[in-house]
């Protein structure tokens, strides 16, 4: 198969994540979009790992995951915090840091 | 043990006393700091007295040792070492500087008995010898330069030692102001003898200079102005004396300290040890010669009115200075040194003898409120009476010896020199009518209050204490004037001290008479070694010739003195009367305050208003505003983009990659 559609594909998966994040308030679907995201930017290493012939790129998928793993460990530990204390889940209300 | 050793011993006792005198003020009782500061400096003259003994041992061509403990700076071309330089003239200064400080510490140990702060008194006075031993015995002109820093400070800190007197801080500051811009005459004076001779170190410089310099080259003479400016300062000559009279306003003994044996003789003492430079120069001698001449007749006509005991003293000291300033500028060395060594004594008496009657008047200095003492102190009186005798020059004491042979020298260099010797004797005259007028004036007569009070009952008058010079009262915590006085009749450590220098005021002059004895000349002889000036010699006739007119002139005064104040009381007030003028400009001083004051102090408080008005104000507030003004600017725009929008950041994040992809993007096609 060609290597553009995977490209293809990942462009589309990784502009939805973006445009989801921009434009979706709930921080959940954010944190949605942003798996999105990173999975997008996983298809494509994949992609180009084949293409190329070695391995390197799909190494990097891997590194990915365990970052996004990490990444919505601490991103869902804080929507608990926040449904803890009872804040409005829209993180256009969660703005005390404004300068 | 060489004579360099103990050299440095001389150095270590007075540092030691200090230091101890300071630290242990809770641990040990007053007297014993007292004791121990006294010992100090005792044990540092007997060291003198034994690099004497070493010194007198060497052959004389050889009798001067350099040594040193450590380098202070060694570098490119530079070679400073903490070095002292051991010689003839080195160690005459030392004794006296250490001899006459024991009997002045002795007597504090008295006079000072009730003050709060005597542990802080004898550590300063420790430090203060220690400071002018460090002057005279330095090697080299970095370490002259810190001893003579030194004394600088330790003069402020005891001048102001009643720092609660608000007229002793302001003496204070400004004895140290005037002494810092000598300073800064001496360590330019350095920096130009390092520039042309490549050394500090005193035996290079003086051995190198007569092949550097031609005679009247413009740098020597400048390098030995910059000298005069330092020497000046310390020395209280015109136009830098004003600092003297003020400092009166610390205890008696430290008048007696600073005027009498160390800080004032520090200027004649650096230039009989240039007198190398100040050969090759003779320009800058005269003109040293001149201003010392200056400095004795100007003194000498304000010493007439003062009417302030310690004052009246102190323009004297002034007066004397002038003296040995002539003579060490016109090459009378040895001269100027003997009477360095003669002055030391009798003036650290008159000092003491006055203290003495300021305790018994309850701190009141005014003569014109005292008389009498003479049967209420009979000690101190006669203490009084040597020391005034001596410094009137009158015939067979110290000063008549001393003050004569710089003005047999002057007539015997004759030409120009021959204004010093006959202004020399217009001083003597007025030395010897101010000394006595002193004398006539506090002595005889009726007793006044105080000295009744003395007679009658033998308790000192207790008043509440004030200060002399504004009147204001005292507060007496701080010390002086203490709840107790003490006079030297009842004190028998005073007494001692004034003993022993009554003895040298008066016979001191005997080590040397013309044509009998020349003690001090053949010892400091090695001192001034090829110099041309130190070799001419007034023949034996004419120096008794000089002293002979000498001592028609002090009697001449001393009877003027007793005419106009004891046989007929009302001439000096009709004189007063018909040359108000005259008067009122002696006892402003000359107006010298005043003009320092016009001419460098307001200039200097308005350029400082200036500053502070104009440039602080615009210039360096601008600078500093604006800088905040402009980040704050610059801030509030900024600050719009960190609305706290998480969506809104991640956008700016998108649109930046997005930006730097297109750019990667443009660049690799």
């Amino acid at each position: 198969m060609n290597i553009e559609w995977y490209i293809v594909l990942s462009s589309l998966l990784f502009t939805i994540g973006a445009v989801g994040i921009l434009i979706r308030r709930s921080p959940i679907v954010i944190l949605l979009c942003l798996e999105l995201m990173l999975n997008a930017g996983n298809l494509a290493l994949v992609a180009f790992s084949r293409e190329v012939g070695n391995q390197q790129g799909q190494v990097f998928a891997l590194v990915v995951m365990v970052v996004a793993a990490c990444e919505v460990v601490v991103g869902l530990g804080l929507l608990v915090a926040i449904f803890r204390r009872k804040l409005p889940m829209n993180v256009d209300d969660l703005r005390e840091l404004r300068g | 043990m060489s004579s360099t050793a103990w050299a440095w011993l001389v150095l270590l006792f007075p540092l030691l006393g200090s230091i101890v005198c300071a630290l242990s003020y809770r641990v040990i009782p007053a007297r014993a700091a007292g004791a121990i500061g006294t010992a100090a400096v005792g044990l540092a003259f007997l060291c003198g007295i034994a690099a004497l003994v070493n010194l007198l041992g060497d052959p004389a061509e050889t009798r001067h040792h350099a040594s040193s403990l450590w380098d202070y700076a060694s570098a490119a071309g530079l070679d400073i070492k903490l070095g002292i330089y051991v010689d003839p003239l080195s160690i005459f200064m030392v004794l006296i500087v250490t001899g006459v400080s024991t009997l002045i510490h002795l007597y504090s140990f008295g006079y000072m008995g009730s003050d709060a702060g005597y542990h802080r008194f004898f550590s300063y006075l420790n430090f203060f010898v220690f400071s002018m031993l460090l002057l005279v015995l330095a090697g080299n002109f970095v370490l002259l330069i810190v001893g003579w820093a030194f004394v600088g400070f330790a003069s402020y800190a005891l001048i102001s030692f009643w720092y609660r007197r608000t007229t002793a801080t302001k003496a204070g500051m400004k004895a140290f102001v005037i002494n810092v811009v000598g300073d800064i005459g001496l360590v330019l004076a350095a920096f130009l003898i390092f520039q042309q001779l490549g050394s500090f170190e005193y035996t290079q410089v003086f051995e190198k200079a007569p092949e550097v310099f031609q005679t009247n080259e413009w740098t020597i003479v400048a390098i030995c102005l910059l000298l005069l400016v330092g020497a000046f300062a310390k020395s209280a000559q015109l136009p830098l004396h004003t600092w003297l009279p003020d400092a009166m306003e610390g205890p008696t003994p430290v008048s007696s300290l600073i005027h009498a044996a160390t800080m004032v003789t520090a200027g004649v003492y650096l230039i009989a040890r240039t007198h190398v430079l100040f050969e090759l120069a003779p320009t800058a001698a005269d003109i040293a010669a001149f201003t010392g001449l200056a400095t004795l007749l100007v003194a000498g006509t304000i010493a007439l009115v003062m009417t302030d005991l310690k004052r009246a003293i102190a323009y004297s000291t002034m007066s004397q200075i002038g003296y040995m300033v002539v003579g060490v500028s016109i090459g009378a060395y040895s001269a100027g040194m003997f009477h360095l060594m003669t002055h030391a004594f009798f003036k650290a008496l008159l000092f003491m003898a006055a203290g003495s009657i300021i305790s018994a008047m309850a701190n009141k200095q005014n003569i014109d409120e005292m008389s009498g003492f003479g049967k209420a102190m009979k000690f101190t009186s006669i203490a009084m009476l040597c020391g005034s005798l001596a410094l009137a020059a009158f015939p067979g004491t110290s000063g008549f010896f001393s003050k004569d042979e710089i003005l047999a020298y002057a007539t015997d260099r004759g030409g120009m020199y021959l204004i010093f010797t006959v202004l020399g004797y217009v001083g003597a005259l007025l030395t010897a009518i101010y000394t006595f007028r002193l004398v006539f004036r506090v002595l005889p007569g009726k007793p006044c209050k105080e000295a009744q009070e003395l007679i009658d009952t033998g308790h000192l008058a207790h008043e509440t204490p004030r200060n002399p010079a504004s009147g204001e009262e005292e507060d007496t915590d701080v010390g002086f004037p203490g709840p107790e006085h003490h006079i030297a009749d009842q004190t028998p450590s005073m007494k001692i001290a004034m003993g022993v220098l009554s003895v040298l005021a008066l016979f001191a002059g005997f080590v040397q008479v013309p044509g009998l004895d020349h003690m001090v000349t053949s010892f400091l002889e090695p001192v001034w070694e090829g110099s041309p000036l130190a070799a001419i010699e007034p023949s034996t006739a004419a120096s008794w010739v000089g002293l002979a007119i000498g001592a028609a002139i002090s009697l001449a005064g001393i009877g003027i003195a007793y005419w106009a104040y004891v046989l007929r009381p009302e001439v000096p007030g009709k004189l007063i009367e018909r040359f108000g003028w005259l008067h009122t400009f002696l006892y402003n001083k000359w107006y010298f305050d005043e003009l320092i004051d016009v001419l460098v102090v307001r200039p200097a408080l308005a350029i400082g208003r200036f500053a502070n008005r104009t440039f602080e104000r615009f210039v360096v507030d601008g600078l500093v505003n604006g800088t905040r003004e402009t980040v704050g600017e610059a801030g509030s725009v900024v600050r719009a983009v960190q609305n706290g929008f998480v969506r809104s950041y991640a956008l700016l994040l998108l649109i930046g990659f997005a930006g730097l992809a297109l750019y990667f993007l443009i660049t690799s096609s």
